[in-house]
């Protein structure tokens, strides 16, 4: 079964008296555990499609199954449910509150969630080890590098099991060792069976997924496959 | 989100911002201290006059020479000058009334006494015995003005504390002599320092017999005659009594006012208690202004932390989480705020306390508990509006903001 099936999707900003169609006519089915690239030109709507992949913003005409459920029609709260327990996300200018120690920006999630502390200590401390985040718990985001910054909003975004984990140019502010490094992890997750889409303007990057989607003007031009055996060192 | 949770993230979050969080914290301190010093004044006047009051004695009936048409008391009557003397014979016949208890004639006017050539202007005051009982004095040294007939001019005094200091520095004062006006009158009591009683302070008096004060000052009228009834109950029958006796010795002419003790006090209190309301709703303008404040610091917090709002979404807030988040930062600013004020509000009063002894500067509870009230909900009411801001927000933008 598809973990998403989009149908007939149109996204439209009015701008003055114009219409902008950020999205349009997007059909569109990815399966579970899929490596997705989206790319295309500035403006193409890549942020816009990965905003309503995620639940922060609404189609005005079409349709969205996620997990087989339509998600369209859902409250505001319950979009929220699901954002909280099926959706990673992972920006480009990573996001963290700037206030909160690596340790509790990874627990942020579950402390919305309502998770008891205890639980939330135990998988703070995984995914600490695992990120390699160590002996960065207690440090504030600038205290930390951009690389460890980015590990540490990742932990954030795969704390609460997601199915789906979505980056927008994940390392737009990275340099190109960091970027890679950052990749090899989000595809390490992808390769535990999290379904990955990330919005790249990086050709070699983007050459690395499984799949790669071509957005022009809101709509998806092309999307084409890698033979599966390709390897991923490229 | 676990509540502990959205408290401590709240108060992460103010304490991300030291500055704005304790100027805002500082503002609603100084509205709840207002209230507290202010009332604590008020109060404290209050206070202050009843405790005057009742130092005059208990179960006090005062008579007045003169007529004010209400009857009530207007502390303008204190100097209504006398239409028809008020006499010792009248205050007499007041203390063979049934209902009281004792009663005293009361004479006074300014004098000159000189001890050993030393010269000094004094307030005598002319009364028979039960005015030691009447006012609750205690003697010092010696004894009080003798219980005997008032028409005597006993050439005696008894003075107050401070007087015996002045003119018998380190030397015993009963037994020795000193003029009154033209008088040579011997000393037989000196009474405990007190202070107290309304303006006149009783360490600088000088109690003499009133038939003696009356020939001192050539005259036959009285300043008052103070009536203590048997007991509390009697005060108002006391009251009646003496107005229908006095209009009777007097032909008829109701040309004394009546005034009780409770009569005056109650109006004093009253009038007190309301000036003190009056000073707490002045202060409570502060707490208005410090609510704004917080207000305004929350739709700052807000604005600066939009794309945090936009986090949280993205993270799987529920409106209501945000909402609450932002809610109980506002509550806290408010919260500490009113404790902060609250103990400055003691401390100052603390103070006051210490540089004027006697007087009882005690913030009343109810206006402690109102400005601590009044506090927390203008904090929160005024936190609604930017809360609501911060939960509607739209996350897409929220994110981009940055
Ligand atoms: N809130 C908005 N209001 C109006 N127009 C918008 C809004 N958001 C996006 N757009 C428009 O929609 C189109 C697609 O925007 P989007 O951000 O999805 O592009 P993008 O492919 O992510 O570009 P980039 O590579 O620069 O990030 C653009 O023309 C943009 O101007
Ligand atoms: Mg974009």
């Amino acid at each position: 079964m598809a973990l998403i099936e989009l149908a007939g999707i149109e996204r439209v900003f009015r701008l003055g008296d114009a219409d902008v169609h950020a999205l349009a006519g997007i059909d569109l089915s990815i399966d579970s555990g899929e490596y997705v690239a989206i790319m295309g030109q500035s403006g193409s709507g890549k942020s816009t499609m990965l905003n309503l992949l995620g639940l922060l913003d609404r189609p005005n005409t079409g349709t969205y199954h996620l997990e087989g459920r339509d998600v369209t029609t859902l409250s505001p709260d319950e979009q929220a449910a699901v954002r909280s327990r099926r959706i990673g996300f992972v920006f480009q200018s990573f996001h963290l509150v700037p206030r909160l120690t690596a340790a509790e920006n990874i627990a942020l999630p579950m402390s919305l969630a309502g998770i008891p502390p205890a639980e939330r200590d135990r998988r703070v401390a995984k995914a600490l080890k695992d990120f390699g985040l160590d002996n960065r718990a207690d440090h504030r985001p600038d205290e930390l590098s951009g690389g460890q910054r980015q590990r540490v909003a990742i932990a954030r975004a795969t704390i609460m099991h997601p199915a789906l984990l979505l980056a927008d140019e994940p390392t737009g502010n990275l340099d190109r060792a960091t970027g890679e490094e950052v990749i090899h992890l989000l595809e390490t997750l992808n390769q535990s069976g999290v379904t990955l889409i990330i919005v790249t303007h990086d050709h070699n990057l983007g050459a690395r997924a499984a799949r790669h989607l071509v957005m022009e003007d809101g709509r998806l031009t092309s999307d084409s496959r890698r033979p599966a055996s390709a390897d991923f060192s490229s | 989100m676990r509540t502990r949770d959205v408290l401590r993230f709240a108060r992460d979050a103010g304490a991300g911002y030291p500055l704005r969080t304790s100027l805002s914290i500082l503002a609603m301190a100084i509205g709840v201290a207002a209230v507290v010093v202010l009332t604590a004044l008020g109060d404290g006047a209050r206070r202050y006059v009843v405790a005057q009051f009742t130092s005059l004695g208990t179960n006090l009936v005062i008579v007045i020479p003169g007529r004010t048409a209400t009857g009530g008391f207007n502390p303008a009557n204190t100097i209504t000058r006398t239409p028809r003397d008020l006499t010792v014979e009248d205050a007499a016949a007041v203390l063979r009334l049934p209902g009281v208890q004792r009663a005293s004639p009361l004479a006074a006017g300014n004098s000159e006494i000189s001890v050993g050539g030393r010269l000094r202007e004094v307030l005598a005051i002319g009364v028979a015995q039960p005015y030691v009982e009447i006012r609750n004095f205690q003697l010092q040294q010696g004894t009080f003005i003798p219980d005997m007939d008032w028409s005597r001019t006993l050439p005696v005094a008894v003075i107050g504390a401070k007087l015996r200091e002045e003119l018998f520095p380190g030397q015993a004062a009963v037994g020795q002599f000193m003029r009154v006006g033209d008088r040579r009158v011997r000393i037989i009591g000196v009474l405990k320092p007190s202070g107290q009683g309304l303006g006149m302070n009783t360490d600088e008096l000088v109690f003499l017999p009133v038939a003696l004060a009356q020939a001192l000052f050539d005259s036959n009228t009285l300043f008052r005659i103070l009536v203590e009834a048997r007991s509390r109950n009697h005060i108002e029958g006391v009251k009646q009594e003496v107005a229908t006796l006095l209009k009777a010795r007097h032909g008829g002419e109701e040309d004394v006012t009546v005034i009780t003790q409770d009569a005056m006090l109650a109006t004093f209190d009253k009038l007190l208690r309301a000036l003190t309301a009056a000073v707490a709703g002045i202060a409570a303008i502060s707490l208005a202004v410090a609510g704004i404040l917080v207000m305004n610091v929350m739709l700052v917090a807000v604005t600066q932390r939009t794309g945090e709002i936009g986090l949280l979404k993205a993270l799987g807030a529920e409106a209501r989480t945000i909402r609450h988040a932002f809610l109980a930062e506002a509550g806290m600013l408010s919260l500490f705020g009113a404790i902060a004020g609250y103990l400055l509000g003691q401390l100052a009063t603390f103070a006051l306390r210490q540089a004027y002894p006697a007087y009882p500067a005690y913030a009343p509870d109810w206006a402690v508990a109102a400005a601590l009230v009044t506090a927390l909900t203008t904090g929160l009411l005024f936190g609604i509006m930017p809360a609501q801001r911060a939960a509607r927000m739209d996350p897409v933008q929220a994110l981009m903001k940055h």
